[in-house]
């Protein structure tokens, strides 16, 4: 009997919430475009964390350093050598190579400057062998060079070319750094600023029925009673405007994704916006309806105190 | 059942720069069950600040308003409603909400009490015709003359049979036929033990009517008579 009461209020109170969201439709259409500006913008922040950690990792993978080794080391010692620094944590990668495929990629490089082809024909193969290491982050070549400063493997070293390299890995590991930290500021920011707009918009709404809100409250309305139907309309706003921003948000990802793929390094955005879809139409739904609700209830306070 | 107790109303006493109104001074009375009375006095008189007080819309300066033996300004603002479901209010400026038809404006007072909707579709038209507006149910404030919201207001306040109906004015813009219809219906609600209370300017009705007259003037009580006439 209590869920059938409850069952017949809620219907009631969404029915009651919709025929207000018709019958104000200036005001819902102008709630519903603000919050969707709001969803827009914020799922626009999800999708360019994901870009952003897209490019750093495209700069990071594009850094490395080289340890030399001399070249008496035999094969074998260099490849348990390299078994050794792939045991490392920070250590993502590392690739063998040998004199003669380093003479085969400078070989490549130089193709088109005889000069340097001709001198290399005379001294022979100068290239010693090499080991590439990648760490999964441009500030871990730390701990790489301090681990092979320590190693019983030393000796077989000609030389690390990280010192040479520690400028550059320096800016781009406090590059992206600064990038992600000012992402994170600037998405917060951004995220605050919208919702507080579209919190204004909800009250400039509730404040427009502040004289109904009296109304009700002196024929006997309970303040549930009054807020039930406003949550609903909140709500239902939420909804269209979550609706609208995906559905805006599809078109414009699908229009602009192939420009978008040239300039962020072959990233495509459609393919990470529908990788997402479900989750990002989660996120926009809970906050479109979120927005509607909370800052109805925070809104109405003030008016249910009559 | 309704007691006014040394009850003092006093408005913009804080404010700064302007000067404090006395809207009741310090007015004593009672209403029992089954009466009807008229509370007649000028415009500012206190009337409506009467209302104000029971409906515990505003607080008093000084003194006590008690509803049923319970002092209704003790009651907590988020239970204040259990008192106003048991008032049906006639208000001055009708007071309907604006984006519900006539149909809805009564309805909302039953829905709000829990009425079912068979009830409440068996009710409203009732109610509708008796004030003469079967034809208007789906019009919305703005599209009646004042005449027909002040007829919506009524059945609004009386429909959910409350213990009290306390009319502001409720004649103030009907004609003759149709204040007729409203006092004969109030009379009727009355005999079947509702306490009204008539605040009005109509000194025809009052005197017509030969019940309990209670007259203020600048917010002093200065006469409360049982079958009392409009002496201003």
């Amino acid at each position: 009997m209590f869920c059938k009461n409850m069952l017949t209020l809620l219907k009631k109170t969404i029915k009651t919430g919709w025929l207000n969201f018709i019958r104000n439709s200036a005001i819902s259409i102008a709630t519903c475009f603000i919050i969707g500006m709001t969803i827009f913008l914020i799922t626009s922040l999800l999708i360019m964390k994901d870009v952003a950690d897209y490019l750093i990792n495209v700069i990071q993978e594009k850094v490395d350093i080289s340890i030399y080794l001399k070249d008496t080391v035999a094969e074998e010692e260099i490849l348990v050598l390299k078994d050794e620094i792939a045991k490392i944590p920070e250590v993502k990668e590392v690739q063998y190579v040998s004199r003669a495929e380093a003479l085969d990629r400078f070989v490549e490089r130089y193709k088109n400057n005889p000069v340097v082809i001709e001198s290399l024909a005379e001294v022979g193969n100068p290239l010693l062998p090499a080991l590439n290491v990648k760490a999964w982050q441009a500030n871990q070549y730390d701990a790489v060079v301090s681990f092979l400063e320590n190693s019983p493997s030393k000796d077989l070293i000609d030389k690390v070319d990280y010192h040479e390299r520690k400028p550059v890995i320096d800016r781009i590991s406090a590059m992206t750094a600064t990038f992600n930290a000012l992402g994170i500021i600037m998405s917060l920011v951004l995220a605050i600023v919208a919702i507080l707009v579209a919190f204004n918009q909800v009250r400039l709404a509730i404040y427009n029925a502040r004289e109904e809100i009296a109304i009700q409250r002196l024929v006997g309305a309970s303040n549930w009673f009054i807020r039930g139907p406003f949550l609903a309309q909140g709500a239902i706003s939420g909804v269209f405007a979550a609706v609208g921003a995906a559905l805006i948000f599809s078109i414009a990802i699908f229009i602009l994704s192939p420009k978008l793929t040239v300039l962020f390094s072959g990233l495509s955005i459609s393919g990470v916006f529908l990788s997402k879809f479900w989750l990002l139409f989660f996120i926009q739904l809970l906050v479109g309806i979120g927005l509607g609700v909370v800052s109805s209830i925070i809104a109405m306070k003030k008016h249910l105190e009559v | 059942m309704l007691k006014f107790q040394n009850t003092t109303k006093i408005y913009d006493k804080n404010h700064i720069g302007s000067i404090a109104k006395v809207a009741l001074d310090n007015v004593s009375f009672e209403v029992n069950k089954k009466e009807f009375v008229s509370v007649v006095g000028k415009s500012g008189a206190g009337k409506t600040t009467l209302l104000k007080l029971l409906l515990a819309e505003e607080k008093p300066t000084k003194g006590r308003v008690f509803f049923d033996g319970q002092d209704v300004h003790k009651i907590a603002k988020p239970s204040i409603f259990h008192l106003r479901r048991r008032i049906g209010t006639v208000f001055q400026d009708y007071k309907l909400l604006p984006t519900k038809t006539a149909y809805e404006n009564i309805a909302y007072v039953l829905e709000v009490m829990g009425y079912e909707d068979e009830e409440i579709s068996r009710d409203v038209p009732e109610v509708l015709k008796i004030v003469g507006l079967s034809d208007k149910s789906h019009s919305f404030p703005a599209e009646m003359s004042g005449g027909e919201k002040q007829r919506v207001v009524i059945a609004r306040a009386l429909i959910h049979r409350p213990d009290v109906i306390f009319a502001d004015e409720p004649t103030g813009n009907l004609d003759p036929y149709h204040t007729s219809e409203i006092l004969k219906l109030l009379l009727n609600i009355n005999n079947f033990g509702t306490i009204i209370i008539l605040a009005t300017h109509n000194k025809e009705i009052v005197n017509n009517l030969k019940r309990r007259v209670i007259t203020l003037e600048n917010g002093k009580l200065i006469r409360d008579e049982e079958k009392g006439r409009f002496v201003l």
